[in-house]
């Protein structure tokens, strides 16, 4: 039976697992060490603005810049609950610009 | 133009240590004046594995405080007239390393040797930045294994950035892979990352791949640089490696799993 399974559906060999968590995680931290280094300060002075109107914290707000070419677009994106907002909407809507 | 070479992986016990000495020994077998410096302030180690451990009077710091001059800290190797050890001090300071002190021992370095080989500690610190930041050339230990490899990467953009050449908009520092401690018949099993992989990944150029040995370990036992030992394959793999790094091309050994001869099954001897 294992004989056939293994026919089936060739085994994954740890080496293998190794270097496709590895391509995922160095994609990953190779794009936010080329973040600008003012980032963290846009997060934090966007945080404080729309603190002022909706209750939200520090997780619920992500900057990113993507380059793709010769245009880089910068999203921001702040999650709102649901109860915190003054106009009251349940489902959770979410901010977002693109600039 | 002297060249200066940095020894690096972020990661450490990936062997940055045996691989300056041996890059340092190769580099003087071919002719080449070269000097090894050791980076890893507090935690001094090239002196025992160069075997020169008895003759340390006076280290890097010594030099940048102005305590000593160069040629009373450069120790002469006994077993190439080309060869030259400049150990580093125990002292804790952390920050002994002032970047200034160190630019004006490298010109001075500059002047006598042709390659100048740094050692650097593990890790993103200070020591490490320091020992990258004079770089023309890098080469990055990477063993086949995730952290390792992840390290290197992380290192990869360090010199990209941080090195003086980067700092300076000059041509980028030459980055060079060397993978150690490979182990082909792992490879073969899927046990491994295979070199490819490996190059794959951190997209730059390999520079040599060195078998896991059981002389790396006999090498340092004894304070011999690996590529005095002719019969050791990591030794071979080394001197290879030097050979290329000058521009010549040479085949790849050891990246295939060794098929062992009749006899030598019959009496196991590796």
């Amino acid at each position: 039976m294992g004989f056939f399974r293994s026919l089936l559906r060739p085994k994954r060999t740890s080496a293998s697992i190794a270097k496709e968590r590895l391509k995922i995680v160095l994609a990953h931290e190779r794009a936010s060490s080329r973040a600008p280094d003012f980032l963290p300060n846009l997060q934090k002075e966007l945080l404080a603005v729309v603190g002022r109107y909706v209750e939200i914290s520090e997780d619920m707000i992500r900057v990113t810049l993507a380059n793709s070419g010769d245009t880089s677009s910068l999203e921001i994106n702040i999650e709102i609950e649901g109860g915190k907002l003054k106009s009251g909407n349940d489902s959770g809507p979410a901010l977002s610009a693109a600039v | 133009m002297a060249k200066v070479i940095v020894v690096t992986s972020g990661k450490g016990g990936v062997g940055k240590t045996t691989t300056s000495a041996a890059f340092a020994a190769g580099l003087a077998l071919r002719g080449h004046k070269t000097v090894v410096i050791d980076f890893d302030v507090g935690l001094r180690n090239l002196d025992l594995v160069m075997g020169c451990e008895r003759r340390v009077v006076f280290d890097f710091i010594n030099v940048i405080n102005g305590d000593a001059n160069l040629n009373q800290a450069l120790i002469k190797d006994k077993r190439h007239d080309n060869l030259f050890i400049f150990p580093t001090s125990q002292t804790r300071d952390k920050n002994a390393l002032k970047r200034d002190g160190v630019e004006r021992v490298m010109e001075e370095l500059k002047q006598q040797f042709e390659y100048i080989i740094c050692d650097s500690p593990a890790g993103i610190e200070h020591g490490a930045i320091t020992a990258l930041y004079f770089a023309d050339s890098a080469i990055i230990v990477t063993n086949p294994e995730v952290s390792s490899v992840r390290d290197s990467d992380r290192i990869i953009g360090i010199l990209a950035s941080k090195s003086r050449r980067a700092e300076r908009n000059e041509p980028p520092v030459d980055v060079h892979l060397l993978l150690t401690r490979y182990d082909p018949a792992r490879v073969t099993r899927g046990e491994m990352l295979a070199v490819d992989d490996v190059k794959e990944i951190l997209s730059i150029p390999l520079l040599g791949v060195i078998p896991e040995s059981e002389s790396v370990l006999r090498a340092s036992n004894t304070g011999t640089p690996v590529v005095f030992d002719e019969d050791s394959p990591a030794g071979r793999a080394y001197v290879d490696a030097v050979a290329r790094f000058l521009g010549e091309t040479r085949e790849m050994r050891f990246v295939k799993p060794e098929r062992r001869s009749f006899f030598r099954a019959l009496f196991g001897r590796a």
